[in-house]
């Protein structure tokens, strides 16, 4: 999409073809011809893992909604039904069940990426935004797929979470609860929320694949970000995208799919809960409720805020934080590889939201670390999951809000290779700058 | 040359004529816009068959003191709780100990039906439906976050900001009561 196309078309039909609807061009400079980075590592093979993820979901979907009844009294029997009766429907089930797995545990990847090699800074912040609009329709539609089979796990994930908004309450009163009564189209969650749910979970995995357009179109503007962080600089730091990486990603996408069909074939509800093998009773929560594992940072730091607001506010804060993120960070170096203190305040960040994924699967009174025992019960007591929730929340947003602003300014970085291809090269070393004026062109 | 004339003349007087024509018709589409858009968002408010469930009538007679009955209302669960002179009394005599959301136990039952306490059964942080009998209070305690009430359905510890709701009910009989 940029640069000069080499396309040639080769028979009459691609000639008569490319006059009229390009279509062929267009495939041909964006998955052979593009230029790609000659450096990068398997941890951009996420992108191409992403999109194969997309095209199961949605296979995969179509094909249950053409057995699934999206009714309050049908739909847990009709899970049940695709699960027993329908022919391949169990694997066809666990293809999309652990699918939304797999696919958060490669976004989760594919952000991470973008986080230490500074794949969000300039020229590159749309794409950025874009992906994040992505994984934010990708969280939509997740909770909402999670409700479709009614069971006690589904039911209460939706009075939850849509609770949430009852929390404005607090600012207007009565605000909320109209929020809530019109979202679920009652005075509680009902048949008529489980049916607009299955209509919203069918319309917005198309509303990602459009966004994903978008987000490969704003990719092949500035082209892919790579290790080293430095732009590209001449022909001689790029490979074609064909066959270079569309072996490297297809090689990356068999090995992430051998890990996929081991949970759909061996630890099918590994991931899933007990409860949600249940059908939903509106008058009985279950003793331990836990959203889905991608959720469980979130939700820790909803728990670990003792006010309503402020822990829904910091919950969609948390998410916040990447959309601000090319704007937070102050640093001109983009690769971490260059940025000896930031990376590892980096790794304490992914350590940090690891540990609230596990403090969001805990209950919030566990003890963590005993001190003491109760004088009545006996039992342990000490610090507590929620305290360590809080803990590791203030961390989450220092990262964003203090480290990331105040390292770009006083952290002194390693000398930033002058292209692409300086580190591999012999004497190598003798053409590096320092890392602040490595290249001034850019900027931030 | 006509061509020429004309150019001049809506020079003189048109621009105004036409900037009118942009706003009235802009206005008049942003209405249109609002118009149309308001029954696609309104059709997500509860239908007519969902409001006309409003009202039930149920028979609390065998409901022993120290035990709890849960009906379903509007989709919601309420408690309808028999309480014994110990709740009571416990409820009572932290009236006016420091709560988040103060009331006394007897703005939460009816005039001499003080052993009746009918509460809607959702959790007025994230609408979980708390358990009875459990927490510190001995009232009610919320699995999800961990909200505790009391006796007199009073939040007591935990992130929920308000007391379990009051619906509207009233005795219809000693023994008969219409919630709605």
């Amino acid at each position: 999409m940029s640069g000069h196309s080499k396309y040639e078309p080769k028979t009459g039909f691609e000639r008569w073809l490319d006059v009229r609807l390009p279509i062929v061009r267009m495939a041909y400079d964006t998955a052979i011809d593009f230029p790609t980075p000659k450096n990068l590592n398997y941890w951009w093979t996420f992108g191409g893992i992403l999109a194969v993820c997309l095209v199961i979901q949605i296979v995969t979907g179509v094909v249950l909604a053409m057995h699934y009844v999206a009714n309050g009294a049908l739909a847990f029997n009709s899970v049940e039904h695709i699960m027993r009766d329908v022919n391949h429907g169990w694997m066809i089930r666990y293809i999309h069940a652990n699918g939304a797995s797999m696919f958060f545990l490669a976004v989760y990847v594919h952000i991470a990426r973008g986080l230490y090699y500074g794949s969000y800074k300039a020229p590159r912040e749309i794409l950025w935004l874009l992906g994040c609009v992505i994984y934010l329709l990708m969280m939509a539609t997740a909770f909402m797929g999670y409700v479709l089979p009614w069971g006690q796990m589904s039911y209460y994930g939706a009075v939850v979470i849509t609770n949430l908004f009852s929390a404005f309450d607090n600012v207007i009163p009565g605000v909320g609860t109209a929020i809530t009564t019109w979202l679920w189209g009652g005075f509680a969650v009902d048949n008529a929320t489980l049916n607009r749910f299955f209509s919203l979970h069918f319309l917005l995995p198309f509303m990602i694949a459009g966004v994903v357009g978008l987000h490969i179109w704003a990719l092949h503007v500035p082209g892919n970000n790579n290790p080293v962080g430095v732009d590209v600089k001449s022909k001689e730091d790029t490979v074609p995208f064909h066959p270079y990486y569309t072996v490297k990603d297809a090689f990356a996408i068999l090995v992430f799919l051998l890990l996929f069909s081991w949970f759909v074939f061996f630890a099918p509800e590994a991931l899933g809960h007990a409860d949600n093998q249940v059908m939903a009773n509106p008058l009985a929560t279950p003793s331990h409720i836990v959203p889905e594992w991608y959720f469980l940072p979130f939700y820790a730091i909803l728990r670990a805020v003792p006010d309503k607001l402020l822990g829904v506010l910091g919950m969609f804060g948390a998410i916040a934080m990447l959309f601000a993120l090319p704007w937070l960070d102050t640093s001109k170096v983009r690769s971490m590889r260059y940025r000896p203190t930031a990376r590892w305040f980096f790794f304490l960040f992914i350590a940090a939201t690891l540990g609230l994924g596990w403090c969001g699967g805990k209950l919030p009174d566990d003890v963590v670390i005993p001190i003491g025992q109760d004088a009545v019960t006996g039992d342990a007591t000490g610090f507590t999951v929620v305290m360590l929730s809080r803990v590791l929340a203030i961390y989450y947003f220092a990262y964003f809000l203090v480290v990331l602003p105040a390292l770009g300014l006083l952290e002194k970085t390693l000398p930033v290779p002058e292209t692409i291809s300086t580190p591999v090269l012999p004497k190598g070393g003798a053409a590096m700058l320092s890392g602040a004026t490595a290249s001034p062109e850019k900027k931030g | 040359m006509a061509e020429t004339v004309n150019a001049h003349e809506t020079h003189g007087e048109d621009p105004s004529r036409r900037d009118f024509i942009h706003i009235a018709t802009m206005a008049t589409g942003a209405v249109g816009v609002a118009a149309v858009a308001w029954p696609f968002i309104d059709q997500m408010n509860p239908s007519a068959d969902t409001l006309a469930l409003a009202s039930i009538e149920q028979d609390i007679g065998k409901v022993a003191p120290g035990q709890q009955l849960v009906v379903k209302w509007r989709g919601k669960p309420v408690f309808v709780r028999h309480r014994t002179p110990a709740e009571i009394a416990a409820s009572v005599k932290d009236d006016h100990a420091e709560m988040r959301d103060p009331a006394s136990d007897a703005s939460r039952t009816k005039p001499g039906k003080q052993e009746w306490l009918i509460v809607i059964g959702v959790c007025t942080h994230l609408g979980c439906v708390p358990n009875f009998g459990t927490g510190d209070y001995g009232g009610w305690f919320c699995p999800c976050h961990g909200s505790v009430y009391d006796t007199a359905g009073r939040i007591r510890k935990g992130p929920a900001p308000r007391n379990l709701e009051l619906p509207s009910y009233e005795f219809t009989g000693p023994t008969k009561v219409k919630i709605g």
